[in-house]
Order: C-alpha cells, then structure tokens, then sequence
C-alpha cells in the first residue's frame, strides 16, 4: 500500500510540474488570440486593449497562472476563445471520441500482436518467422501518415466505408442498432490505420520477450514434467516474459490520448488531435494547456498502472522476506 | 591427540585479524517495516602470514558475509578488521583502496565473475595495467608469467571463458586475483563448484602457491572435508557467530558443538558403502 | 524381474554450428529394476546430462539420437509419438532438473507449480486436485507445508526449493525418476537431508531412481548398483558396494583417490597434494580413436590407443570397459 501512495505522490508532483511547463510555454509563446485582430481595420485598438484586460492577458505571469491552477481546482479548466465556452466541456468530449478510437485499437492491437508474438517466438529463426519479421519490418518502416493517408484513398476509390467524421448526417434518426454500426462503420477505417502502426512494435516485443523466455531451464524442466504444450506457452512463457511487456503496455495507456493525433486529424475524426491542433494554431491558451494536462493524466496514469501491474506480476518485485 | 599450533604463528603478528566483527543488514518491506538482518554477530579470530583457515558452515552461517567485509566489498556495522597491523574499518576509502590489492576474492561460480565477452588475455592484462606502469611487452610476459604459475597454457589467450571448462575458469580466476601480488586470498566456497577431482587439481594448486609464494588463505566452504584437508584451522560458523575454533585435526577427532559434529556426521564418505547411512 | 529401464546401444551427438557434430554418448548400456536405484557417476564432458534428457527425448533441437534404444516398460521410447511421450512425461518417468534455483517458474508459487503437473495428467476435477497438491507437498514438507505451499521461490532456501521440484516429479506417481544433480548447489547438511528425502520415497513408494551426479561420496550407502560414465561410455558397471570399494577402471580408481578422504586416513595427508587425474576431461579433448581415458590414464597400454575397449565381466553383475582386464 505504502507503494502505491508513494507513486502516487510522485505522480502529483509531476502532474504540478508538467502544468507549470505548460502554462510557460504557451504563455510565452509568441503571440496570443487576439493577434489577428489587429490586422483587422475595422476593430480598434482600444476594444481589442479592452479585451485583453478582460482575459487577463496583460497580467504577470504567476499572477496568471497562480488563478489559472485556482480555477483548475475548482473544476473550471478555464475559456476558450474560439468556441466561447468553458474549456472543460469540449475537452470531455473530444477526449471521449479519442478514447473510442484508441481503446479500441489497444485492445485489437494487443490482441493480435500476443498470439501472434507467442508463435512466431516458437518457431524463432526458422521460415515463418523470418516472414513476419519482414512484414513487421515492412509496416514499421511507412510512415503513419502514409498509413493514413492510403487507406483513406482506398476507401475513396472502393467506397465501402465512410471517409471521415465520426457519424453520418441522419445519426440521431437512427435506431440503436444503426447507430452502432453507423459508429462501428466511420470507425474502421481510424482503428485500422492505429492498428497497423503500432502493431510492428508490439509483435516484436512479444516475439523477444517470449522467445528469451522459451530457453530459460524452468521451461525445460516444465516440459519434463509433461505440461502442455499451450499452458507451457500462455501461464509459463507469458507468465514469466511479462515484465518488458507491461512496461510496454503501460506506454500504451499512455498513448491513449496522444497516440492518436495525425490518424484523427487526416480522417477527420473529432477527437482531442484536431481540437488541440487549431487551439495552438489560433493561440486559444487555455484549451491548449487544458489538452496538455489531460493527455498528462492519461500518460502517469498509465506509468502507475504499469507499476502496480509489475508488481501484481512479478513477485520478486515485492521484496518480501525470504521464508527461511 | 592434540596437535600444536604452528611455531611461526606464535611469533609473528598475524596477517589478518579480525575482532567483535558485526554486520546487520536492514531490508525495508513493501509495507514499510523495517526487518534487520542479522549476519555477522561478533566475529573474532586470526590468520597467521602463510597459513590457512577453513572458514565453515552451513548456507546462512553468515560466513560468505565475513568475506565480503574482509574484502572491503560491505562496510561492516561494527567491529574491527586488522590487516597488517591496520585497522582497515577505520580508514579512509582512498587509503582503503591502496590496500585493496593485498586482499583479493574468488567467487563460487567463474562463469560469473569473468567478463564472458573479454578473452582470457583482456582479463589478465586488467589488472597487471592497473597495478603498474609497466611496457606493454613487459605486461604480456608477465601474463603469460601467471598462466604458467596456475597451470594454464598460453595459447589459451585469445579464447573467451565460455569455451574452457570449470577448473580452467577458475585457474583463471586465481591467475588474475595473482596479478595484483595480494597477500591475503579469500576463496568463497571456489572449489563448490567444481567436479571431484577437478576440485583436487585446484587444491593442489592452492597448496602449490601457498608454498611458493608465501600466500595467505581465508577457505569459505560448507565442505569440512576439503576444509580439513587444506587447512591449518577451521572455524566453525553458525547464525553469525564462530561457535568453535581450533586445529583442523582437533576439529575433526574431538569436536565440541553440537554444529560441528551435525557438520562432521554430514560429510559423504565413500566407506559409507560398508556402514549403513547415519542417523542425526 | 523384468527390468523397468533398459538402454541398448544409445548414440548421441550434437551439432555444434557450422562444425562437425560431436558425440556425448557412443554406446551406452545399461538396464534398470524397479524399486532400484543407480547412480550414474559422471564429471562435465562425460554425457550424463545428455543421458538425463535423451531418457525422456527432451534434447536441444541440436541434439540427435542416432542410435539405440530405450526400453522403458518393454516399450521403445524412441519410437514412441509425441503425444504418448507428453504422457509419460511426469506421470510414468519424471526428470528432477538439476540447479533449484532456475529450474522453477519465478512468478507461480511453488503449490501453482505441482497443481500444473497434476492438472496436465490427470484428469479429476479441481478441488481433487488441490487436495492432491496439499497431500504432496505435506509429505514433503511435513511441518510447514502451507507456508511454502504460498511462497514464491524466490522466497525458498535452496534445499526447500528441491524438495518442491521434488514434489513436482512425485506428484502424479511415477514408477522411474531421474535426478540430474540434484544436491549439486546444496550444502553438506541439506545434500543428507535431500538424499534422506529419496531413500524414503524409494521405500515407500517403490520407485526406481536414477541418480546422476559428479561425487561418488554421494552414492555410498545410498544406492544400489553404481554406472560409471566416461567420454559418453560406460567405464564401469556393477554393484555399488563393489564399485566404491574396489573399482576395477583406472579412471575409478584414479577418481577416488582425488577425494580427500579425511575421516578415513589415520596419518596426517593435510596440506599433501592429493593423486590427481592428469589434464582435463572436456570433450573437446576426447581422443577419436581408441580409449576415450587413454590421453590421462596412468595404465595406458599400446591397445589402448587403437581400439575402443570391449566390455568385460568380472562377475557379480561387474562389468568394466578396459584392457586391463581383457576386452
């Protein structure tokens, strides 16, 4: 338990640091909202002075920040210019259209790259894994973009799914069971292009962590002892490769909200990708540091979930005393 | 029938002495609560220069712990370590590290404490560097000096440990502990590991260089067998503390501890064939 | 009787990479009686564990069988499918693996470890095979059996660890077992207790047992008929008190005068080199011709350089490979 407190803490301290960052760097970047209107001739400097003050844009920088963290704790995530709301709403909902996408695409990822990772570490060196080895190596090699960018031209050709946004025009008409596969349909296309560029990665990891674990002696001696086969490779060559691959899930976690960004931006999927990509273009602060402390969230939460998973795993982790 | 302690060792400072040694180990637990270790719990004895003694005892006995205090590998909690007349517990790291040299560890397992990606040549040549300023050739013919001593051949140079055999390894791990002249050697259980008459070639040797080059031995084992046979005394261990102390003869005709004689009655002897096995 | 075990003629080599292949057993003979146990005395080089494993097929995939047979119940081993061997693996023949510390699974505590074995041969529900468990690892760990039931190996001592590979391979029954060294890391104390724990098992559960280790000290008093492994061939055979007492092979003999024998001797031989057996007995010093022991035998004689030994016997079940005798 004392564990977990003390991740805990540590993960505060962070989440306070990264906001400070944050709050710097946007703030000091050049330029605010309102830059564009000067070069508007029919708004006058004094509204636009007004204006200012009224933001606060004219305020030192802890005085800024120090409100900015007072309203955070209140549960207000501050305003955005551009959508004239609070922050937090928006923030909410394009999170949970990201969070459709990549968990999602976790889960099927994962999915796929186990099994096939626990195979091709059995047949280590020979043919078939050599194959796979080419096409993951193949698939790590295109750039994302390029993944994106040819399954959406793809379906523009063939036309078998639809190429962007999250729902079709007539969604609220439809009835449950069309609303699911009118989701599911507009969500193909964003899943497969995660999928296929994170599963390299994955599969390699799998196909390492396992087949190192394949020669160790205790696997011989389980074959000794007439285990089978398929609990021999799930409960004890999983089992004992697991360490590498939960650090690795745990970055998965952490990806969640930001794994995703070039794949919505190109489908235009309305997640938090686009929302902060015109937020930093507009100078729109506080959806930018908003968006920056969420996906910060996702990433420490992921760490400390990975953390407890290691320790749940591995019980050499917990140092506990020998039973002599 | 006693037998007397050597003549030299009664004139002579001894080489080594260690006094009212203690080491606690403090390991905090997941939950926080602190769990103390006691490993070493007042150990006193000496070494006479030129002689050996069998440190022995069961796994747990804390006595690899009283190699790795000698050796300066672990700060001892408390007590004194006596190396030619100098408190070594007491100095300063940088006068600690001159003295470094003089006291050297073998370990179990060669397959561990040789560098498996360095060939036999890197791993001499390590420490001959560090201790001198010698040329290069002066170097090499040094090395190949060493392998002779511990009866390796030269042409075993450029090969990596993983391709010589048990006994070989540990030749060679004896060979570079000599490259740095140490006075004191302390094997920690090196022969355990070893095939049976593997384990006499070694012996043999060690008996080899003590006679030779005056060495010093401090033998950690759990076989009171071997122990018997190399050494002067022995000393018996058991939960930190030496609970018996003596000639190695008297050890093994009259011993006084209950641990020493469970010790004694554990040892596998081939004439067991004609008694039947003994019952503790 | 008929023997439980018999080896006929077993060939096996390996195939190093990209070199030739070399042989760890060239020949070896032997057979087995049930409720026997032998000691199969062998250094590094001399194939024992090669035989540990070619027993129950369970070589590197470098590792061939190129000849011979293994009779196991009247049935040959090596013709069997690999289904039938999963099978008898652990059930009929069970391998105690030598080095505890890594020869079992670090994460799955030690009662996890012989419920698997349980659970891959037989064929009662669950709760049956917990009891199961519980009964074996009570009997043996007859004081604390629930406090390592729950631990982690990594929590165990090296002789409580053994106990549990122990456990393992009696788990389901077998009437044959194969320890590989298994007292190899332990200390003297905890190497009589485990050897205590195998002699009761052979008493009470009437298994036959083959006991593979380098220190002939370990077999006296304990088992019945002792082979003596050389260079992947049978050097000597026959029963154990007439072997630890008056072997017949020069490399015997040789190999127990190396031991100091320091109970025994009544003069003081402390600090006196102990007769050694010249040079190394890796096998990439094997002769190819001839004796396999001839590069260090004190007895070596002109034959012995030419021709492999034929096997002799000297009576009394006795065997031995040498020239000395005859062959």
């Amino acid at each position: 338990m004392r564990f977990f407190f003390r991740r805990l803490r540590h993960a505060c301290f962070l989440l306070f640091g990264v906001s400070i960052l944050a709050f710097l760097f946007t703030t000091l970047a050049p330029g605010n909202y309102f830059d564009e209107m000067r070069l508007n001739p029919q708004i006058a400097p004094e509204t636009m002075a007004a204006l200012r003050a009224q933001y606060q844009l004219d305020r030192p920088l802890p005085v800024r920040y120090v409100s900015w963290m007072n309203s955070v704790l209140h549960g207000q995530m501050g305003f955005s210019f551009a959508y004239n709301s609070p922050v937090a709403p928006i923030l909410f909902v394009r999170a949970r259209n990201t969070l459709l996408l990549t968990i999602t695409a976790t889960l099927i990822a994962w999915g796929i790259a186990l099994p096939l990772g626990v195979w091709s570490a059995e047949r280590f060196g020979r043919l078939p894994d050599r194959l796979l080895s080419w096409a993951t190596a193949a698939l790590l090699v295109i750039p994302d973009l390029a993944l994106a960018l040819g399954l959406l031209v793809l379906t523009v050709r063939t036309g078998w799914f639809p190429t962007g946004s999250m729902t079709s025009l007539d969604f609220g008409s439809l009835s449950l069971g069309g609303k699911f596969r009118d989701l599911a349909l507009h969500m193909t296309l964003p899943v497969a292009a995660l999928v296929l560029s994170g599963l390299p990665l994955l599969i390699r990891h799998v196909r390492a962590a396992v087949a190192e674990v394949l020669d160790a002696p205790f696997m011989l001696a389980a074959r000794g002892h007439g285990i089978p086969r398929r609990t021999l490779l799930y409960r004890y060559a999983l089992r004992a490769a697991a360490n590498p691959l939960i650090s690795l899930f745990g970055f998965s976690i952490g990806a969640l909200l930001s794994g995703s960004l070039l794949v919505e931006v190109v489908m235009s999927w309305p997640g938090l990708g686009p929302l902060l990509l015109e937020s930093i273009l507009s100078r729109d602060l506080d959806v930018v540091i908003g968006g920056v402390l969420f996906s910060t969230i996702f990433l420490i939460s992921g760490n400390l979930i990975a953390d407890i998973l290691l320790y749940w795993a591995d019980p050499r982790i917990r140092t506990e005393s020998a039973a002599r | 029938m006693e037998v007397e302690t050597p003549q030299s060792s009664q004139n002579m400072q001894p080489l080594l002495r260690v006094e009212k040694l203690v080491k606690c180990y403090e390991r905090q637990n997941v939950f926080g609560s602190r769990e103390k270790l006691l490993a070493l719990d007042g150990v006193s004895f000496a070494v006479a220069q030129e002689t050996t003694l069998a440190v022995v005892g069961e796994s747990g006995s804390g006595k690899s712990t009283l190699g790795f205090c000698i050796s300066c590998l672990e700060i001892p909690t408390s007590g004194s370590i006596w190396f030619e007349g100098r408190d070594i517990v007491v100095l300063a790291e940088s006068e600690r590290r001159k003295l470094r040299p003089q006291i050297q560890l073998i370990f179990q397992d060669p397959s561990n404490s040789l560098n498996p990606r360095w060939s036999v040549e890197e791993i001499l040549l390590e420490p001959l560097n560090l201790k001198g300023k010698l040329k290069r050739e002066e170097t090499k013919q040094r090395a190949v000096a060493l392998m002779t001593q511990v009866g390796l051949s030269s042409d075993m140079f450029q090969r990596s440990p993983a391709q010589l055999s048990g006994g070989q390894r540990q030749r060679l791990a004896i060979a570079r502990a000599l490259a740095l002249e140490p006075r004191l050697l302390i094997l920690d259980e090196a022969l355990s590991a070893l095939d049976c008459s593997v384990q006499a070639q070694i012996a043999n040797l060690l008996i080899e260089l003590q006679r030779t080059l005056g060495m010093t031995y401090l033998f950690i084992t759990h076989d009171l067998a071997m122990a018997a046979h190399l050494a002067d005394e022995i000393a018996v261990m058991n939960r930190g503390r030496v609970v018996e102390q003596g000639p190695a003869q008297n050890i093994l005709r009259h011993p006084k501890e209950e641990i020493t004689r469970h010790l004694l009655a554990a040892i596998p002897s081939l004439d067991n064939a004609e008694r039947p096995p003994l019952e503790s | 009787m008929v023997p439980i075990l018999e080896v006929q003629d077993l060939h096996v080599s390996y195939r190093s990479s990209g070199e030739a292949s070399y042989a760890a057993l060239a020949g070896v003979n032997f057979h087995l009686m049930p409720n026997e146990i032998l000691g199969v005395l062998g250094e590094s080089g001399s194939g024992k564990s090669t035989l540990a494993t070619s027993l129950l097929k369970l070589l590197p995939s470098n590792g061939n069988i190129s000849r011979g047979s293994i009779l196991f119940e009247g049935k040959d081993l090596l013709c069997a499918p690999a289904g039938e061997l999963e099978q008898i693996r652990g059930k009929r023949i069970s391998l105690v693996y030598q080095e505890p510390s890594v020869a079992l699974h670090p994460a799955l505590r030690a009662s996890e470890q012989v419920f698997q074995v349980l659970a891959a041969h037989e064929s009662a529900g669950k709760s049956a095979l917990r009891q199961k468990t519980r009964q074996v690892l009570a009997s043996l760990f007859p004081k604390e059996a629930d406090r390592i039931s729950n631990s982690y190996p990594h929590q165990l001592s090296g002789g409580q660890r053994q106990r549990v590979l122990i456990a393992q391979a009696i788990a389901c029954g077998p009437s044959l077992l194969i320890a590989d060294e298994p007292t190899a890391s332990l200390d003297s104390t905890t190497q009589k207790e485990i050897l205590g724990v195998m002699r009761t098992l052979r008493d009470e559960l009437g298994l036959a047992m083959i006991f593979i280790t380098h220190n002939p000290a370990l077999l006296a008093g304990f088992a019945d008929r002792v082979l003596v492994l050389y260079g992947g061939r049978v050097a000597e055979l026959g029963l154990a008190r007439t072997v630890l007492s008056s072997p017949k092979h020069p490399y015997t003999r040789a190999l127990f005068q190396s031991m100091p024998q320091i109970l025994e001797n009544t003069r003081d031989t402390r600090k006196t080199k102990l007769p050694v057996i010249a040079g190394d007995s890796s096998a990439a010093q094997l002769p190819l011709e001839g004796c396999v022991f001839e590069p260090r035998c004190p007895d070596r004689m002109e034959d012995c350089r030419e021709r492999e030994p034929a096997v002799v016997n000297l009576g009394e079940s006795h065997t031995v490979s040498c020239f000395k005798y005859g062959g």
